[in-house]
């Protein structure tokens, strides 16, 4: 149980500036997500969180306290890695002791051949054992216990270093990338477990990952990183439906989201030629508008579940170039006439009309309907502009 | 009779061109071996014999029981043998305690001028005994260390072939769990002794064949240092029956058995290790 804090943390290696001025809270119990694209700096923050790493520049605070200059060992967090990084000697129940023995016995009693005798390491055993088992039990893992790493599964050797990591009662429980040596049907299964976890244990959780589903199912929170710099902390819903930068709504959204360059003037928002008759921020400016591909709905196709039209929805013409089937939804591919340099995704659910007829066959011009209380707006640097009139004055002088 | 024919048929070449590898491989082969067979059968034979102009694998006088009798009982050939032993282990265990976690160091941490440290590393390996052997020499002399048993092991204490072959297959070994253990609260002396270690026994396996072996049949240094009969090694030991007017062959040759027959013996014993040691790819999973 440990609040973690970290204050304008930077690093370099030589030239290179892998982390910029980074500062985050995690509170005791919480669940944070570190997600970007890989060389972001993610895993790079999780190693000084760790103490692998020092930083450059700034502070690491657990529970108020400095930790700075401290090792690992002396932070009490325990770390599980991407390959597992089990002791490859050992067995699972010897690789999930050795925390144990590395805190608890001195140093006379872990030397080689001292260790087999000595009357402190003799005392110490059954009670590290019982730790181990109860561990291993509560991971399913009890039936190996007497099994080398290289006899085990990927899965299992994913819950013996999740053991291994558990075992000392740790007050911050850090994961760099657990989930991407598994396939995708054991990742989902772990993905669950690693949450039932994190909510059985109570344990702070930092989590790097670089897939957003994995972040968005698990996290409390999520830390979104580009560049050396977090980008926004947010809670999973509110970093999809209130991003603060065109960059995290990209990142965060698959399919990805629709990004069309609009014209702000005095009368109204353009796409191209054509009037959305959106509010506007009142100044003539470049600006960038994102349509979730959810926002998007066809009208007068079959098969196609219609969502109510909204008051004030912008019908537009639609060229369409390719219809991906995905089960319960398509996937519809194509471009905005006014525009027809940005590709645009549109997504929508079928109904049980759906393969009766072929309903795209031969039309490709289509009318697509924008919710407007989805619209995403952000200004020429990709900063989102909010939709309260004040703000949106705020951010247009920005822009001009 | 048809089971003889099917063995006969399994070595048997299956082309012309596996013939003559077969060949070729066997002339090695004969080239390697023919020295054992020359040094077992000297040994056999009277002085006059071994460089006789009319050569022949067989002795014509068979002076074998008298040349190793002199070997085994006429001399203290058991201490000879102690010698080498204990020069021979004193050296290895020095060189693995020094070696290792050089080349742990040199593998697996960052520290300033680590690159250059290698670099001389490798200079170092290109450096022979014999140039340094007169400076060294001089000092064993004037720190009265000389006809000692440390003077046969200190010039080898420190060997750059070893942390040359460990730091090299200690690179192989996964980052990751070097990190794992240092977050579950290992020193750095706990990571190379209960992880790296383990996994690098194949390595020290082969190093210490080639120690081993290169030390047993040192001729050169032992000559310098040593010079009283009870410090001699088993290789020093054959020199005894040379001198300036007379050189007695067969029993130098009985002798010369004698002392490669240890060496000989453990090779076939260890020769899967051996084999492993030289052809190692490094830790799996």
């Amino acid at each position: 149980m440990a609040r973690l804090t970290l204050k304008n943390i930077g690093k370099s290696f030589g030239k290179t500036e892998v982390l910029k001025n980074i500062s985050l809270d995690v509170e005791d119990g919480e669940f944070l997500s570190l997600v970007g694209q890989s060389g972001c700096g993610k895993s790079t923050l999780l190693r000084i969180i760790s103490g692998l790493e020092a930083p450059s520049r700034g502070e690491i605070l657990i529970d108020g306290q400095v930790v700075t200059e401290q090792s690992p060992k002396q932070r009490n967090i325990a770390m599980v890695f991407q390959d597992y990084a089990l002791y490859p000697h050992m067995s699972v129940a010897e690789n999930m002791a050795m925390p144990l023995i590395m805190s608890q016995l001195p140093l006379h009693a872990r030397l080689p051949l001292v260790r087999h005798v000595a009357p402190s390491a003799r005392r110490a055993k059954p009670s590290m054992a019982t730790q181990v088992e109860t561990v291993a039990k509560q991971l399913r893992i009890d039936h190996l216990l007497t099994r080398k790493p290289a006899q085990l599964s990927g899965g299992q050797r994913q819950r013996v270093a999740l053991g291994r990591a558990l075992v000392r009662n740790p007050g911050i429980f850090l994961m760099d990338e657990p989930l991407s040596n598994l396939d995708a049907k054991l990742r989902v299964e772990v993905r669950r477990e690693i949450s039932e976890l994190h909510h059985s244990s109570g344990l702070t959780f930092v989590y790097v990952t670089h897939d957003q589903t994995e972040a968005m199912t698990m996290s409390d929170r999520v830390a979104l990183m580009q560049g050396g710099e977090v980008l926004q902390v947010a809670a999973p819903n509110t970093l999809y439906t209130n991003p603060v930068s065109v960059d995290v709504a990209r990142f965060i959204g698959s399919p990805q989201i629709n990004i069309l360059p609009v014209q702000s003037r005095l009368d109204g928002l353009f796409l191209g030629d054509i009037n959305l008759h959106l509010e506007t921020i009142g100044k003539v400016s470049d600006l960038q508008l994102g349509l979730r591909p959810e926002a998007l709905s066809f009208r007068g196709v079959a098969g196609l579940q219609l969502q109510p039209i909204k008051p004030g929805s912008i019908l537009l013409p639609f060229q369409k170039r390719m219809v991906e089937d995905l089960g319960p939804e398509i996937l519809i591919h194509g471009c905005f006439e006014a525009d027809p340099e940005i590709e645009i995704r549109v997504r929508a659910q079928k109904n049980t009309d759906y393969g009766k007829t072929d309903q795209f066959a031969g039309t490709h011009k289509l009318q697509v309907a924008i919710d407007p209380t989805q619209l995403l707006l952000f200004n020429a640097h990709g900063l989102r502009i909010q939709p309260t009139p004040h703000m949106a004055q705020s951010l247009g002088e920005v822009v001009t | 009779m048809s089971s003889i024919s099917l063995s006969l048929r399994s070595y048997a070449p299956r082309s012309v061109w596996s013939l003559i590898g077969t060949l070729f491989l066997f002339l090695g082969a004969w080239v390697m071996v023919f020295p054992f067979i020359w040094m077992v059968s000297s040994s056999l034979k009277p002085t006059d014999e071994v460089y006789d102009a009319n050569f022949s694998i067989i002795p014509r006088t068979f002076k074998g029981f008298e040349n190793y009798y002199e070997v085994l009982f006429n001399q203290p050939y058991l201490i000879y043998l102690m010698n080498s032993f204990l020069v021979c282990c004193g050296i290895l265990i020095v060189q693995l305690i020094t070696a290792v976690p050089a080349a742990y160091a040199l593998a697996k941490l960052k520290f300033r001028g680590s690159s250059i440290l290698f670099g001389t590393v490798i200079a170092a390996l290109t450096i022979p005994i014999n140039v340094t052997s007169i400076p060294i020499y001089v000092a064993l002399a004037k720190t009265g260390l000389l006809d000692t048993y440390l003077a046969m092991m200190l010039p080898f204490f420190i060997s750059v072939f070893a942390i040359f072959l460990f730091r090299q297959f200690f690179r192989g070994f996964p980052d990751s769990i070097i990190d794992a253990a240092r977050v579950d609260g290992f020193s750095e002396m706990e990571i190379i002794l209960r992880l790296v270690l383990p996994s690098a026994v194949p390595a020290i396996a082969a190093f210490s064949v080639f120690s081993f072996v290169a030390h047993w049949n040192d001729l050169y240094w032992p000559l310098i240092v040593v010079t009283s009969q009870d410090k001699m090694t088993a290789t020093l030991s054959m020199m005894q029956y040379q001198s300036d007017f007379d050189t007695d062959y067969g029993r130098t040759f009985a002798s010369a058995t004698v002392v490669t027959a240890p060496m000989v013996i453990a090779f076939l014993f260890a020769r899967r290790l051996f084999i492993r040691g030289i052809t190692m790819t490094g830790v799996k999973g």
